[in-house]
């Protein structure tokens, strides 16, 4: 008997374009107590499944069927699913600070729970808060019960968003992406608990996350989606052993987390389709490696294997263990030998120092970097790696020459920059370039992607009028964009384009060094791949020299050569890349390290046979 | 880089994109109230241009008194007939042709002064906004101060002095009028500031005035549309408000405001109507017109916007039945 | 927090500053003399003289500022070039009109506004918040001497034509002598005066609404399972509510310090009528002291808004 069984749940959302075909005709059960995991890139219709299910999209239309507790959710009057929500089924989010309201304390909120949900006295409700922020992990939580969201870390909130989703013990927690906002360390932390919160009170547990590595550590049936459509279905072990889909195995491949030094990653081609659009084949075959003819011309069968995976796709006997071509192993990084090569950038001992506090009233000072040596060599990729607030981003803004430091030295190609006059600081600007993270605030809205790319030669006066049309033209077919798009605004391009755009702009000047801030993180993992190639592919062949700053050390192992380590303004740790996974020194190292979750390797040795009914259920 | 050089399109056809102003010009033309609103403020101004028509064809300067035929024997003024269309005022003048003159006026005030208070308010405000420190500390307060003045009285007590006159009137209006877009624009450019697409021209080495003028500005013009055109109907009743109070256009020059006045004063209204039902009329509908129009502009250039959210509705509800 | 206090006093006391030498250098420079004004035509050139020396007017320009703000700190304005009353004086017995007014006036807009402007952004899109809409475009859109004037038309004057009296044409009556008297005489004042400003408020609250409605903390607030009135409410308008205590601060003390066209239109003996006489009679002091009072309440009710700001937001305190 399943707690929850959906079947062939549709959700349609009106926009102004037209309407989303967000989530088509997905069906699943979930047994109770388990951790159930939903798996997909954005724009996949995972979290739109749940917030559908639970009467949270007002404005959808939803079709099939919801069985929970021997009702159906769908249909259900919005005053009985209100009651549902809260006491049956709890729900946790991704940002927990814009989750929390921030004008009443925690505790309130939480009590706010159990009195609409049942009758009780105010020192009662208090007490039962209390004992549940204990539970959670909030230490002191009596006096800790009247503070407001703003007073707590990121992990903390979330301890509490979970407090609150638990102190009803629902039988059903929907928890979606609920580390995503979070840090390394802290993001293990809360997995940790929900999972030891679940097994307490025998919760069931549904798990968004794009993260599959999250995924396979610890659910116990996963569903991966893709365009609004349930790929593949199963237990987590056999489906991230040999995933049956061709799309779970691409995502696998497009991993930087799975990956063998020096190989470029797998990533898939192209980009998501568009949801608005109905069409009577596979959504995926566009970008499908084993693409066949029949793929695009009819709806895929449901192929059903003996060891309970299902998967929406042609092919009969699953996706293949490995990829058709493997891509011959690309010479390792041009420069390995980085000691010997010249120096781009030396910072020595470099501090910067905020004074807060406005004019009249007291100061007060926040040092944020707090003593930085650091040197990056010419043709090498250098890894700074930390948790938010480590001063890693202002640490690249320092070397941009965005913000004076207030102490130590920054030298560039041998110039010491705090010594350099107007001028020469101007024609300095050409040899540091930025990747940004974020793909729309990085890309002027209002201007087209040619004058953005050509801003470089216009602010330096290098080439102007057609020439600089040419350029500008060469950059775009460098970075794998179509030069006829010269004209078009950056809205009209995806996440990944639109990285390729900033990627363009900061090679037009042809830089000393390229400082590549998180520019990955705001991507899907397949786009994460196709991004990260190019900029290794460049670097190959261009003699590039990166300062590469991420919070994932995955994606920091697949692209750099050397690793920095930052914690609290300071670098902890500096090794080479394989010397540093290898043997981590410094005890913060291996925390985040350990932290880290990796999908599993695709072994693939357990051969699945299908069973030959194509629209059965088990 | 082999499948860098694939083309980044997936499988899709080509989705032909439409530029922006064609697209808002499309949401406007679906906008069935920003049309009538549209048409109401090409009629006023049609009104204001063709004012000396009027006055030919009724054979009524919009100063001249008729004072026999305007006014009955008790010095009432006459009701609307065939000489005097929409009737004569307390000194026998046409309505009808101080209504047209008076519009001249009113548009005159209203778009100059929300003109030129939108680009005081954008230049403070980027320079605001942009610069911070204690340039935006200062130029703050300044707002701050602006704002915390009562306005209507600053303005009295002004007239009181410098006597009533247009260009008085068109400069106390943008002097009150700047500060609280100023303060809109402000907060935008402090965001935008923020954006790392400013950060990407200024780490190539762009300077303030490039980044203001080529990066920022771009981004301002919803919200400078907007504004002014919300503005225009505020700075029409401003005036009409001075005049009324006999602050503002001096007479015998006809204004809205002003014909108001005459009405009101002896409470001559109460016994001629269309004193105030054809100013007041034409008052309404004028800043009527401008805010609809204002407002449908705010949502055709804001795709983001509620509306269309109801548009949507309309359309499913229609496509169900 | 004291010192946040001590800011916002400081910058009051710079705009009151600034206001009161506005006004006095704006009367100094002003043609005009005042003496005659007083006197009158027939005053002889000895009398001119006099007057202006017991005015202080032929002392130097600086010397009459000093001591012009000296007394003004004190709480003298000056006396009335027209009766020779106190300024102060004369003031002060026109504040119960116009607070009468104000005070109605706001409880009226506040139940109308907020309440349109709630439903306006409930269901945004419906036909109520079409109305809403319509309701919020129409209130704004009319000048509130042009509404004053046809209300008085529709219910004074047609129904006094048909020989019963629904409204009286103004005037005030003081609450203490019959507070239904009072009330009855300023129904239609508070009316037209909430009319127009509802409109505003209510676009403010849809407005407000509506962003804070798309917030996480909402859709959390129904995961809950909050009922959907208590979403609106508690959730909803707590977060909403700090744009209009501002706007209500500003306009309270904007319409203390003479709600100019309302009592002009319905010939209310308030701060705003004054200031119309006095500009019409050019008796200056009473313009100044106005002016300034005027300030004074829009500096007052600044630092109470900032106080309330930091009742309201926590992350403030």
């Amino acid at each position: 008997m399943s707690l929850l069984q959906v079947d062939g749940l549709t959700v349609e959302i009106p926009t102004e374009d037209g309407t989303v075909h967000a989530v088509r005709n997905v069906s699943f059960a979930i047994r109770p107590g388990a951790l159930f995991g939903i798996a997909g890139e954005s724009g996949s219709g995972k979290s739109v499944l749940t917030q559908a299910i639970l009467g949270l999209l007002p404005t959808a239309e939803i079709s099939g069927s919801v069985r929970f507790g021997g009702r159906n959710l769908i249909g259900l009057p919005q005053d009985e699913l209100r009651r549902l929500r809260g006491k049956d089924i709890g729900m946790i989010f991704q940002d927990p600070l814009s989750s929390l309201h921030p004008f009443y304390s925690i505790g309130a909120q939480i009590a706010e729970v159990l009195h609409t949900h049942e009758t009780i006295s105010r020192d009662e409700a208090r007490a039962r808060v209390v004992e549940m922020l204990g539970k959670v992990g909030i230490p002191d939580a009596a006096s800790r019960y009247d503070d407001y969201p703003h007073q707590f870390s990121g992990g903390m909130r979330q301890r509490v968003m979970i407090a609150m989703a638990l102190i009803m013990q629902p039988t059903l927690l929907i928890a979606d992406e609920p580390t995503t906002a979070l840090d390394v360390t802290v993001q293990a932390q809360i997995v940790a608990l929900i999972d030891e919160m679940r097994r307490e009170f025998g919760t069931t547990v549904i798990l968004i996350t794009h993260d599959l590595g999250l995924l396979a550590s610890v659910a116990d049936d996963v569903m991966v989606m893709y365009a609004g459509h349930r790929m593949e279905y199963g237990p987590a072990a056999n489906l991230f052993r040999a995933p049956a889909h061709p799309y779970t195995a691409g995502l696998l491949r497009s991993s930087p987390a799975n990956y063998s030094p020096g190989a470029d990653l797998q990533p898939i081609t192209g980009r998501p389709p568009s949801l608005l659009d109905l069409r009577n084949a596979c959504v995926f075959a566009p970008r499908c490696a084993e693409v066949r003819p029949e793929c695009a011309a009819a709806a895929p069968p449901l192929r059903v294997f003996d060891d309970k995976t299902q998967a929406l796709c042609w092919l009969p006997d699953g996706a293949r263990r490995q990829p058709a071509a493997t891509t011959p192993a690309p010479p390792v990084h041009a420069a390995t030998d980085t000691a010997t090569a010249a120096p781009v950038v030396e910072a020595r001992d470099v501090r910067l120092t905020y004074t807060i506090g406005s004019f009249l009233g007291h100061k007060r000072q926040h040092e944020v970097l707090k003593g930085i040596d650091l040197t990056v060599h010419r043709g090498e990729t250098l890894g700074l790696v930390g948790e938010s607030g480590c001063g890693k981003s202002t640490f690249a803004r320092v070397i941009a020459g965005l913000a004076p430091a207030t102490g130590g030295t920054v030298s560039l190609l041998g110039r010491d920059l705090a010594a350099l006059d107007r001028a020469e600081w101007r024609q300095m600007r050409r040899e540091v370039q930025l990747v940004f993270q974020d793909p729309f605030g990085s890309l002027n809205p209002r201007r087209r992607v040619g004058s953005i790319i050509g801003d470089p030669f216009r602010l330096h006066g290098v080439a102007a009028g057609d020439a600089r049309k040419e350029k500008v033209r060469q950059l775009m077919e460098l970075v794998g964009l179509n030069p006829e798009h010269y004209n078009r605004f950056p809205s009209e391009f995806s996440g990944g384009q639109r990285q390729r755009i900033g990627i363009a702009r900061a090679l037009a000047l042809n830089p000393a060094l390229i400082i590549c801030d998180e520019p990955v993180s705001a991507l899907d993992v397949s786009i994460q791949a196709q991004v990260l190639n190019l900029l290794r592919g460049l670097q190959r062949d261009l003699g590039l020299t990166y300062l590469f700053i991420s919070h994932d050390l995955s994606v920091v192992r697949h692209v750099c050569n050397r690793i920095a380590v930052m914690q609290g303004g300071k670098i902890v740790e500096l090794a080479d890349s394989e010397t540093l996974f290898a043997n981590p020194q410094h005890p913060y190292t291996r925390t985040l390290l350990a932290a880290g979750k990796t999908p599993p390797q695709m072994t693939g040795e357990r051969v699945r046979n299908l069973i030959p009914i194509a629209e059965g259920r088990p | 880089m082999t499948e860098t050089a694939a083309p980044m399109d997936g499988g899709e056809g080509v989705v032909v994109q439409r530029g922006s102003l064609d697209l808002t010009m499309r949401r406007l033309a679906h906008d069935r109230a920003a049309l009538v609103a549209l048409a109401v403020i090409v009629l006023v101004v049609a009104m204001a241009i063709f004012a000396p028509v009027f006055a030919s064809l009724t054979d009524h300067s919009p100063i001249t008194q008729f004072r026999d035929t305007g006014l009955s024997p008790m010095g009432i003024p006459v009701g609307p007939n065939a000489e005097f269309w929409l009737g004569a005022d307390q000194l026998g003048r046409d309505v009808l042709v101080r209504l047209a003159y008076g519009a001249r006026v009113s548009l005159l005030v209203g778009v100059l002064a929300a003109c030129c208070a939108s680009a005081i308010a954008v230049i403070v405000g980027t320079t605001a906004g942009f610069f911070g420190g204690w340039v935006d500390l200062a130029l703050s307060r300044l707002i701050d101060l602006v704002m915390s003045v009562p306005f209507l009285l600053c303005a009295l007590a002004l007239v009181s002095v410098m006597g009533p006159s247009l260009m008085l009137s068109v400069s106390v209006i943008v002097f009150f009028s700047w500060a609280a877009m100023a303060r809109v624009i402000r907060g935008q450019v402090i965001s935008l500031s923020r954006q790392e697409f400013v950060q990407a021209s200024r780490s190539l080495g762009a300077g303030p005035l490039s980044i203001m003028v080529v990066d920022i500005l771009p981004n301002l013009t919803v919200p400078i549309i907007v504004y002014t055109t919300m503005m225009i109907p505020s700075a029409i009743v401003f005036e009409a408000t001075l005049s009324f109070l006999g602050m503002g256009i001096v007479p015998p020059t006809p204004s809205w405001g002003g014909m108001l006045a005459d009405a009101s004063s002896n409470s001559l209204y109460l016994v001629a109507w269309w004193m105030v039902f054809f100013p007041g009329t034409a008052l309404l509908m004028t800043t009527l017109a401008f805010n609809i129009f204002g407002d449908s502009l705010r949502d055709a250039l804001d795709p983001k916007s509620i509306r269309t959210a109801r548009r949507l509705k309309r359309d499913r509800k229609g496509a169900a039945s | 927090m004291t010192r946040f206090i001590l800011q916002r006093l400081a910058f009051g006391a710079v705009v009151l500053l600034v206001l009161s030498s506005f006004v006095f250098f704006l009367f100094f420079v002003a043609p005009g003399d005042p003496a005659r004004m007083i006197a009158g035509d027939k005053a002889t050139d000895a009398q001119l003289q006099q007057i202006r020396s017991n005015l202080g007017v032929d002392r130097p320009m600086i010397e009459q500022y000093a001591t012009f703000i000296t007394r003004a700190v004190q709480g003298d304005l000056g006396y009335s070039y027209r009766n020779r009353q106190p300024v102060a004086e004369i003031i002060l017995r026109r504040i119960p009109a116009t607070l009468s007014l104000v005070i109605g006036a706001v409880v009226l807009w506040l139940a109308i506004g907020i309440p349109i402007g709630l439903m306006s952004a409930r269901h945004p899109g419906s036909l109520r918040d079409r109305l809403g809409q319509a309701f919020i475009l129409v209130g704004l859109s009319f000048p509130t001497f042009v509404l004053g004037m046809m209300s008085l038309y529709l219910l004074y004057f047609l129904p006094k034509q048909a020989g019963f009296t629904l409204f009286p044409a103004g005037g005030y009556k003081p609450f203490s002598r019959d507070p239904l008297l009072w009330a009855w005489h300023l129904a239609l004042p508070w009316t037209t005066l909430a009319l127009t400003m509802a409109a505003f408020y209510a676009r403010l609250t849809r407005g407000q609404m509506l962003e804070v409605m798309g917030e996480d903390y909402i859709r959390t607030a129904r995961a809950k399972g909050l009922s959907e009135r208590r979403v609106i409410w508690k959730h909803g308008m707590r977060a909403a509510l700090t744009p209009l205590v501002t706007q209500l601060g500003a306009d309270i003390a904007l319409l203390l310090g003479g709600a100019i066209v309302i009592e002009q239109v319905y010939g209310l003996q308030g701060v705003g009528a004054l200031a119309v006489q006095a500009v019409n009679n050019q008796d200056r002091p009473i313009i100044i002291g106005v002016v300034l009072l005027g300030g004074l309440f829009i500096v007052a009710a600044n630092i109470v808004v900032d106080l309330f700001y930091v009742l309201l937001d926590p992350r403030i305190r």
